[in-house]
């Protein structure tokens, strides 16, 4: 065991030179750093909330659909369980609101049913990159991530720490500046304190009482940008809920067999040893 | 293989079997009645865990081909696809995609047991470098998968490996059209890539069958290096090892279920959820955690030597780091065979250890300042390790005094202790 | 060779048999998510059924819609076609089937049939053959104003699927 204790040492060693030298070369430090939330699907015990999904769904609908699209977001998911569990009814009423292009129909459109994707904003990519390429919200949440400093990042492996999109999308939402640090000018663009480069083309879209909460939460851009992360992790994850509780399921499971088998080898080289 | 055969055939099944296509003979002789040492310690169950690996990658990956779609506009919608709707689809997607990084953590273990016990010297050394022929077909076939659900680390990721190949003086550029099937990475690509994804576990499973039969010629490796002398040293393979290693496979499915239902991205990189878009380079191209040490070493060469330019010298450096390994029997010069008896090379050895896990770290930062010189520094070592302290040390160590043999030496264990 | 005394092989013998039983479970709970996988996954179960509005569909007009990849005829018949078809004597069948069977209470005027031959598969030509409902192409079934087989090699009448009348303009099919 001393060939470990001289492995550990030697690797921590290294470890923290390295650490010294990162925050040196790293970026981050132009800006303030992300401040990391508190999500409820947080960890192997976390949950989506279903009223966080739906007030998510409700910014989406009224803000962000304008130019974001979501390709691979069908009306029915709305009706599953572990996410914003409207009922079937209610999603169907939602989908017919909405005309999805069918080229199979007359007119080429139609009305929605749930079985459709969210209908694209877009009608060709041209028409897209006209508008700056607005990134398609479906798997978003799990295409961003807040830079970690090493070793912080050792300890995600321990909390299971998936949460790194939402965090970035939070904090990307609230850290809007009116004006750049120094006063330069930017152009058409805005300042940010969390996108990488700091000039960002999308206007600040959250502000205060922009939308209407029906419940009790707060009208604010800060609930706003919390409450669409969430959605749109949940877009990005859907089965989150139910994956956690089977993992949980499983785990208890192998710890016991493990266990019954750790005895039997006992049992067996019993003779042996 | 190498020792007689006690199978006796019971019922008369087995008899006329027997006589037919003595299968089940060879599956009793290799892994029933098998004799093997009696000290083997827990580094001896990586070899089971990487069987039960390959065949997880190969039953999941069989299974997510019946959804994928290997074409540029709908592999990525695809995968997605499999996530969402496929039943069950997300866990097999998972289990397959960090069942690629459990393998190679424990093939690095395999290795590192290796370099450490003396497995590689004679009479094994084929069984090495059919080891090491493994490694490679793994390291092809885990690139070519990631590049599948073309994603933006997918795309570029095939860019950068397929340029190596441009390198080479001369022919460099027409390897790589050959390779590539046009002027950039694009469907052909993609398109082949999954037919070669596909095919080259058949392969590595070929290939291990070869690697346990040349094991079973002289038999396991042990902890002390000391050869098996008599039936006393030895244990049957079943149960006794096959419950060990039954055991050791349910210890590492614990954390492998961890990283499944509770981390499943956290190996992965975000810039993989982006779709592959030729036009758009991503700021940090990185590879999966296993292939960093060579990449490290890769971008440790950034400086021209004569006519080799840096980045030939690079791509050289870089297969150079594992041909290296089949020179390994011959390099080492030892007349001791594991390093538990050798006191100086432990020393060297836990340092190249460090060595490998540095450069898998640096392989992930920029190429630049301290990390470009710790790089440097540790590709240094990696190569003076097998071309230097390898061939050289044995001149210079006094070793410890080998046991007898494996039942002494397991004797000597359990002697303070008072049971009879 | 450890002698063992003889209280030990029931002791033994139920741990491996135990752990035996629990690891056969793991296996059996690895195993079924790999087969199940090969079963209709959400997105194609999202389709099993569709709704269909009637309303524009005139007498004596038909339309095929697509349902569970499959062409479904609605047609609005016309009253000479609803009592040719409710006229012919159950004897004469070859797969007897009253008219009313094959239809909704209430909503005789409209045939809902899975479009396709009960032989080997084609699909029949709607407002044609000897009895003025369907024929076959490829090998000469005739279907009657209700869809029943009455010349030909095939065994049965045209499936008709499980469909509702969710209201009198709107039919769900499956």
């Amino acid at each position: 065991m001393k060939q470990f204790t001289k492995l550990i040492s030697a690797v921590l060693l290294a470890a923290s030179t390295l650490s010294a030298g990162s925050a040196i070369a790293a970026g981050g430090s132009d800006g303030p750093d992300p401040v990391l939330q508190e999500w409820s699907f947080a960890g192997i015990f976390g949950k989506y909330d279903k009223e966080q999904l739906q007030r998510g769904f409700q910014v989406f609908q009224e803000v962000c659909s304008a130019c974001h699209a979501a390709d691979l977001f069908s009306f029915r998911m709305l009706s599953k369980k572990g996410g914003t569990e409207y009922s079937e009814a209610q999603v169907k009423e939602l989908a017919k609101q909405y005309d999805i292009v069918d080229l199979e129909v007359e007119d080429g459109t139609r009305p929605g049913i749930p079985a459709d994707a969210w209908p694209n904003p877009y009608e060709t990519p041209l028409d897209l990159q006209a508008a700056n390429s607005p990134p398609d919200f479906s798997v978003l949440a799990k295409a961003r991530n807040v830079p970690q400093k090493f070793p912080n990042w050792i300890g995600n492996y321990f909390t299971a720490y998936q949460e790194g999109g939402a965090d970035y999308i939070y904090n990307l939402l609230v850290g809007y500046h009116d004006e750049a640090p120094h006063g330069e000018d930017i152009g058409d663009l805005y300042y940010n304190d969390h996108f990488p480069g700091h000039k960002i083309a999308m206007a600040p879209p959250l502000s205060d009482e922009l939308v209407d909460y029906e419940g009790s939460a707060p009208e604010t851009t800060e609930q706003y940008a919390k409450d669409i992360a969430a959605f749109m992790m949940w877009v990005a994850e859907p089965d989150m809920n139910s994956r956690k509780e089977l993992g949980f399921r499983v785990l208890l499971f192998l710890i016991l067999l493990t266990g019954m088998m750790y005895l039997v080898k006992r049992r067996l080289w019993k003779d042996v040893h | 293989m190498a020792h007689k055969s006690n199978y006796k055939p019971n019922t008369g099944f087995e008899k006329w079997m027997d006589e037919r296509l003595p299968i089940i003979r060879l599956g009793y002789d290799s892994f029933v009645d098998f004799p093997s040492p009696k000290n083997l310690n827990y580094w001896w169950t990586f070899g089971a865990i990487l069987a039960i690996f390959l065949v997880i990658q190969i039953v999941t990956g069989v299974v997510l081909a019946m959804s994928y779609t290997p074409h540029v506009d709908l592999a990525f919608n695809s995968v997605e696809h499999i996530r969402r709707d496929v039943n069950w689809g997300r866990y097999i997607q998972s289990a397959h995609a960090n069942g690629a990084s459990f393998f190679f953590f424990a093939v690095y273990v395999h290795i590192f047991r290796g370099l450490y016990y003396g497995s590689y010297k004679a009479p094994r050394e084929v069984l090495w470098i059919l080891g090491v022929t493994i490694f490679l077909l793994m390291m092809a076939t885990a690139f070519m998968g990631y590049v599948l659900p073309w994603g933006q680390m997918s795309f570029w990721a095939a860019t950068v490996i397929t340029n190596f190949f441009s390198a080479i003086p001369v022919v460099g550029d027409s390897i790589k059209t050959l390779l590539v099937g046009g002027f950039a990475v694009d469907n052909p690509t993609l398109n082949r890539f999954f037919s070669l994804h596909y095919l080259l576990p058949f392969m590595i499973a070929g290939v291990v069958g070869l690697h346990i039969w040349a094991l079973h010629v002289p038999g396991n490796g042990n902890p002390t290096g000391v050869e098996v002398k008599s039936k006393a040293d030895t244990v049957p393979f079943h149960p006794y090892l096959t419950m060990k290693d039954l055991f050791a496979v349910l210890v590492i499915m614990i954390p492998f279920a961890w990283f499944v239902f509770f981390a499943p991205d956290i190996l992965g990189h975000p810039d993989n959820y982006i779709p592959a878009n030729p036009l758009v380079t991503p700021p940090h191209i990185v590879p999966e955690w296993y292939f960093l040490p060579f990449y490290a070493i890769l971008r440790a060469i950034d400086f021209n030597v004569g006519p080799i330019d840096s980045k030939l010298g690079g791509v050289i450096m870089m297969f150079a780091s594992i041909v290296v390994w089949f020179f390994v029997p011959w390099l080492d010069r030892s007349k001791v065979r594991s390093g538990a008896f050798r006191p100086m090379f432990k020393w060297f050895y836990w340092l190249w250890v460090v060595s490998f896990v540095a450069l898998t770290y640096l392989g992930a930062q920029p190429a630049e300042g301290v990390y470009l010189f710790f790089a440097k520094l540790s590709t240094a070592y990696y190569f003076g390790y097998f071309l230097v302290i390898l061939p050289f040390l044995p001149r210079i160590e006094t070793t410890k005094p080998l046991p007898a043999s494996i039942s002494e030496s397991v004797l000597a264990k359990s002697a303070p202790k008072a049971a009879e | 060779m450890a002698t063992q005394s003889t209280s030990e092989p029931n002791r033994r013998d139920f741990l491996y048999i135990a752990t035996g039983a629990v690891g056969a479970v793991g296996v059996g709970a690895v195993a079924w998510p790999l087969v199940d996988q090969m079963n209709p996954d959400a997105s194609t179960l999202a389709l099993a059924s569709i709704e269909l509005d009637i309303s524009s569909i005139e007498v004596g007009q038909s339309v095929t819609v697509k349902w569970r990849g499959k062409p479904v005829f609605v047609r609005r018949r016309t009253s000479s076609e609803i009592e040719e078809a409710k006229a012919v004597p159950l004897e004469d069948l070859k797969d007897p089937a009253s008219d009313a069977e094959r239809v909704k209470e209430g909503h005789e005027e409209w045939l809902v049939m899975i479009g396709v031959c009960t032989h080997l598969g084609c699909i029949p030509v709607g407002e044609a053959g000897d009895y003025k409902g369907w024929f076959c192409p490829c090998h000469g079934s005739h279907y009657d104003t209700a869809g029943r087989i009455r010349k030909g090699p095939a065994p049965e009448n045209l499936i008709v699927p499980e469909y509702d009348f969710l209201s009198d303009t709107v039919i769900k099919i499956g």
